[in-house]
């Protein structure tokens, strides 16, 4: 979330599409019943499926899943086609005015650049043009046509309602009242909100649909308000926190990106990837990273790592060049058996990862599998599986039995960033233990055989620094503190000196040259030697908004709406004085700001406003977008690997035969895998239904943790899909009978809801079914409860990110025995 | 006696069915052995180990668009409860109304009650027997509203649907939240608030949520003697209410 929980409460109209918060997230809607009950918010719910969330929505309209972008383009075309942007924030906070240079085109559904071999763009074909500084050209008046903002209208005016209906299947009458409704929050005092989930992330399309609304939200200046932001609502309690601190293949904690094996030394790493820009005006944030990423090292390796060694950077892991390790790709090589031993903590891949018959195959060609977890579970005993002789399987199976999370004291990272420390309720019961005591002896136990018997590249293991536990036990105070980071020798900055061994402050005080430490740059100020600020529990609010700044606290540096500079005006007076985020009220001399000061949240850069009150522009200000290169919100976006602007592709697996937005079917550059598990089946009539996964209220994930709790089991006992009662009736099918749901990759027996709440889609003419299912069923417990939805899913990804497309793909469902 | 009172605010309830769960732990009643019978309202039922239910309706509204309706019932702990004087015709230790709240708990002694003619005299279909014999429904968490506590549904809910309070106070609730409805659904309506301590507030047409969402929708001799009692002249009641 670039904005919070709480400031859901400050909106005049609530998208929710991609996401069924209701039942997903429950207590979110705490706070869209205020927006909606203090000062009249209104509702949008835009799902293939009338959910909870429907229920309560001012207005409700269904769209066939993985045509989000067919919407939301239809949306741009409409705010720009009906002049219903913010023209003043457009102009100075995006960057509509830059021109992109002429090697940029985009035709028949391609981007200039395109590979067709290699399956991949040529991104400095999307460049801007630079003037003879080295500074982004820019057309205040928006007149040149290469100008992104005519660039972006051009790309738009192809999204008209009456095609994008065709597409998505929604009444032309009700996108117009959709686009209308949140277009209405363009006016300078309005603020309009997206709640989104994985039913936006999990498509081969996942990034760009997000870009759509981003785009949306940037013309309408709804970022960096109250009541606005790009709202992501993460999946589990603490996602937003294994995201920051890199649980994930391609960063290092911080978003610090991996190093790959052609970076082959710190100072090549650091050139780059470190942005550069010639802008006086841009802050462009990450020219700090080289600070980061030493910092980062020295946490890793402390005394060990010196400038004469590269603050062990040679230590690190590194990437082969341009090749993927995400969850698809790990599972892939597992199948391929080209690699023999696995963790799975705290996980239940069996059950969760995209085409689970693919994953139940792979853990078959493992030697060992150490799995970590409270319960048993569809991995731990994949070997007893259905059809699976135990005899055949050669893995080696162990099971670490761990604690619960209310049974460890740690912190929690909520989506709207907060990092929130959590008390021990009670001891670990039987022979669990906490994750980190398990961790802690695990890795003793690993140096100590390094330091015995050698082993392949030692240094990494030798030098790691491990003072995180006393007595073999894990204690997190030390973990946060190490994220935070120390002064890793006496330092003098001014008139201040900070001893060897406290705690930083604040990332600005981190340095490249290895006398700090940070774990996770982000999170430097967490834990500071005034305390820990994440066991902040001050519930005082002066702000008036809602921030609530000393409960808990959120990266970066307690600043608790991002962007928050774009939520003023040019001389650093808010857009809403009714809601105001930050305000500048420095002194005013001869019509010039004299000093500086700024109140409200942290602001983004305390610099001085763009403008004086006079009028005069400043030339030490800052445009607010500080973490863009350039500083201005990205309506034009070159970074991504599969395009500057969203473009409408069709899932993998898709029941038309014709992408009616261009020659192009399907995401040209979107991840897609060759085993023979790995089967994608479009227009063929033995899958003729679209079908998408989602989650209820009384499980958790594969249902590991709620599957054995009997109150919740009770309410959801079984595997269900709920289809129309249309399609039902073609099918033969009764309302609550079992029936068999199938794709080209796996079948489930699940109970079938016929139901009101979906309707067939019509589709360039035809009648499209989609049926739902919820994944969080397994073969273990309970005994008729069904198994996973994703053993019908599609090992396919977003070419950005590897996220798998399980919101979108075809299946068949009849009746058992027919 | 004033005593205490439930608002049930169905236009903000999102059948997250943390109060039906919550109900469960605070009362720790077990689970039925349920299946999917093509509906989300599991139990199917009240029972005698589930006291809160929130019932799932869906129907076509207007334009093509479905309306999906949650009714999280539970007994109405009525100002003159017709269950009471049945349990106490058959046993003096099956029943009592608690003078502070109002609340209508059941005793141990209320399986000498038979438990078709307490269930038949309640015009909500509330009572359910236990597997040891008891009659039993909810408790207004007198144990915890005792204390000081509000009941755990009321705790848990995220919404604002589920409110609890003194019963003048929640009488105020009600019109100022029925107020504010009714420009959205004009059809709202609170649920026989002068003679329940449970009030719903409703959006559309009660019998759209469930059979026994109002007094008096269902047929059966007993129930009808029932309802006479129940809502006898408000003079009558308001003369009991002082002596009591």
């Amino acid at each position: 979330m670039t904005n919070h929980w709480i400031d859901i409460g400050n909106s005049d109209c609530i998208l929710i599409m991609g996401s069924n918060a209701a039942e997903n997230h429950p207590i979110s809607f705490k706070w869209v019943t205020k927006a909606r009950e203090e000062h009249g918010a209104k509702l949008i719910s835009v799902d293939p499926r009338f959910t909870r969330t429907s229920s309560k929505a001012d207005f409700y309209t269904a769209l066939r899943s993985g045509t989000d972008i067919a919407f939301l383009g239809g949306m741009i075309n409409y705010i720009l086609s009906q002049k219903k942007y913010f023209q003043e924030y457009v102009l100075e906070y995006t960057n509509a005015s830059l021109i992109v240079g002429d090697k940029y085109s985009f035709k028949d559904g391609l981007f200039s650049g395109f590979d067709p071999k290699a399956k991949k763009y040529d991104q400095s074909t999307w460049a801007f043009a630079m003037d003879d500084k080295g500074v982004p050209k820019r057309d205040l008046t928006l007149k040149n046509p290469r100008c992104v903002f005519n660039l972006l209208k051009q790309h738009y005016s192809r999204y008209q309602p009456e095609l994008v209906s065709k597409i998505t299947g929604t009444p032309v009458a009700d996108l117009k009242k959709v686009y209308e409704m949140y277009a209405t929050t363009g006016a300078k005092d309005k603020a309009g909100t997206i709640m989104y989930a994985m039913g936006w992330t999990q498509h081969t399309v996942g990034v760009q649909n997000i870009r759509a609304m981003s785009i949306a939200q940037l013309l309408l200046g709804n970022m960096g308000i109250a009541g606005g932001g790009v709202n992501a609502l993460r999946g589990e309690s603490n996602v937003q926190g294994s995201t920051d601190q890199a649980l994930l293949f391609h960063i290092l904690p911080g978003y610090l990106g991996t190093p790959n094996s052609k970076l082959g030394s710190l100072q090549i790493y650091n050139e780059k990837s470190t942005p550069k820009s010639a802008d006086p005006l841009s802050a462009n944030w990450w020219q700090n990273k080289p600070k980061y990423v030493v910092s980062f090292l020295k946490s890793m390796f402390m005394d060990a790592a010196t400038k004469d060694n590269d603050f062990g950077y040679d230590w690190m892991p590194k990437l082969d060049p341009g090749k993927s390790y995400s969850w698809l790709d790990i599972f892939d090589a597992m199948y391929q058996g080209k690699f023999t031993g696995f963790f799975s903590w705290g996980q239940n891949p069996a059950c969760s990862g995209a085409n689970s018959t693919k994953t139940r195959a792979a853990l078959a060609k493992l030697d060992w599998l150490v799995t970590v977890n409270l319960f048993d579970n569809e991995t731990a005993s994949f070997w007893k599986g259905g059809g699976v002789d135990p005899k055949q399987v050669k893995t080696e199976v162990f099971f670490l039995p761990c604690a619960a999370f209310m049974e460890k004291e740690g912190s929690l990272t909520n989506s709207g960033r907060w990092a929130q420390w959590r008390y021990k309720a009670q001891e670990p019961q039987g022979q669990s233990r906490p994750d980190g005591d398990i961790m802690v002896e695990l890795f003793k136990e690993i140096r100590e055989l390094y330091k015995s018997e050698g082993g392949p590249l030692p240094e990494p293991i030798l030098n790691l620094y491990w003072d995180y536990g006393k007595d073999g036990k894990f204690d997190a105070h030390l973990v946060a503190k190490a994220i935070n980071g120390y002064y890793t020798q006496d330092v003098t900055v001014k008139d201040k000196t900070y001893k060897k061994g406290e705690l930083v402050a604040s990332f600005a005080m981190l340095q490249a040259d290895g006398s700090t430490s940070s774990g996770n740059w982000i999170y430097c100020n967490s834990y500071t030697e005034q305390g820990n600020n994440m066991a902040r529990r001050d519930k005082s609010d002066a702000s008036g908004i809602g921030l609530y700044p000393k409960w808990s606290w959120c990266w970066p540096v307690n600043r608790r709406i991002l962007y928050n500079r774009a939520s003023v005006d040019l001389k650093g007076q808010p857009w809403n004085p009714n809601r105001t985020v930050v305000k500048f009220t420095g002194e005013v001399k001869d019509g010039k700001y004299a000093t500086s000061k700024w109140e409200g949240d942290v602001p983004d850069g305390g610099w001085f406003p763009m403008m004086n009150p006079d009028g005069s522009r400043r030339d030490d200000s800052k445009y607010p977008f500080i973490m863009q290169t350039h500083g201005f919100g990205a309506l034009f976006g070159p970074g991504r690997n599969d395009g500057p602007f969203p473009e409408h592709y069709e899932p993998i697996e898709c029941p038309v035969e014709k992408n009616l937005m261009s020659k192009q079917l399907t995401n040209p550059v979107a991840a897609t895998y060759a085993t023979d598990q790995d089967i994608y089946k479009t227009c063929d009539p033995r899958f003729p239904f679209v079908a998408t996964t989602y989650r209820v209220t009384e499980h958790w994930q594969t249902g590991v943790l709620t599957r054995w709790l009997p109150w919740l089991l009770e309410a959801e006992p079984q595997l269900f899909v709920e289809m129309s009662q249309q399609l039902a009736k073609l099918k033969g099918i009764k309302n609550g009978e079992k029936v068999l749901v199938e794709s080209p990759r796996g079948s489930v027996e699940a109970v079938a809801i016929v139901t009101l709440r979906f309707q067939p889609f019509k589709i360039g003419g035809n009648e499209i079914h989609e049926v739902g299912l919820p994944w969080h069923y397994g073969w273990i417990w309970p005994a008729d409860g069904g198994d996973s939805a994703n053993l019908l899913t599609p090992a396919a990804g977003d070419p950005n990110t590897r996220i798998p497309e399980t919101k979108a793909f075809m299946v068949n469902v009849r009746k058992k025995g027919a | 006696m004033a005593g205490k009172s439930f608002l049930i605010d169905t236009s903000r309830c999102t059948a997250c069915r943390g109060c039906q769960i919550a109900c469960k732990n605070w009362n720790q009643n077990g689970v039925e052995p349920t299946k999917n019978v093509g509906s989300h309202q599991n139990p199917p039922d009240l029972s005698g180990s589930t006291f809160k239910l929130v019932r799932f309706s869906e129907h076509m509204g207007k334009d093509n668009k479905p309306v999906w309706l949650f009714f999280a019932d539970q007994c109405r702990h009525c100002l003159e409860p017709p269950c009471k004087d049945v349990i106490e015709g058959y046993a003096d230790d099956g029943v009592v109304q608690d003078e502070a709240t109002g609340a209508v708990v059941y005793l141990p002694g209320s399986s000498k009650a038979p438990f078709d003619e307490v269930r038949q005299s309640c015009p909500y279909n509330i009572p359910r027997q236990a597997a040891d014999g008891r009659l039993v429904k909810c408790t207004m968490c007198i144990d915890r509203v005792s204390n000081g506590l509000i009941p755990a549904c009321v705790k848990t809910c995220p919404t604002g649907a589920m409110n609890f309070g003194d019963r003048d106070a929640m009488l105020a609730l009600g019109k100022e939240r029925l107020a504010k409805v009714q420009k959205m659904y004009p059809k709202a309506q609170l649920l026989d608030a002068e003679q329940v301590r449970t009030i719903f507030l409703v959006t559309a047409d009660p019998k759209l949520y469930h059979e026994f969402a109002v007094a008096g929708l269902a047929p059966g001799i007993s129930r009808k003697l029932a309802l006479r009692k129940l809502f006898r002249p408000a003079r009558e009641l308001a003369a009991k209410v002082k002596v009591g």
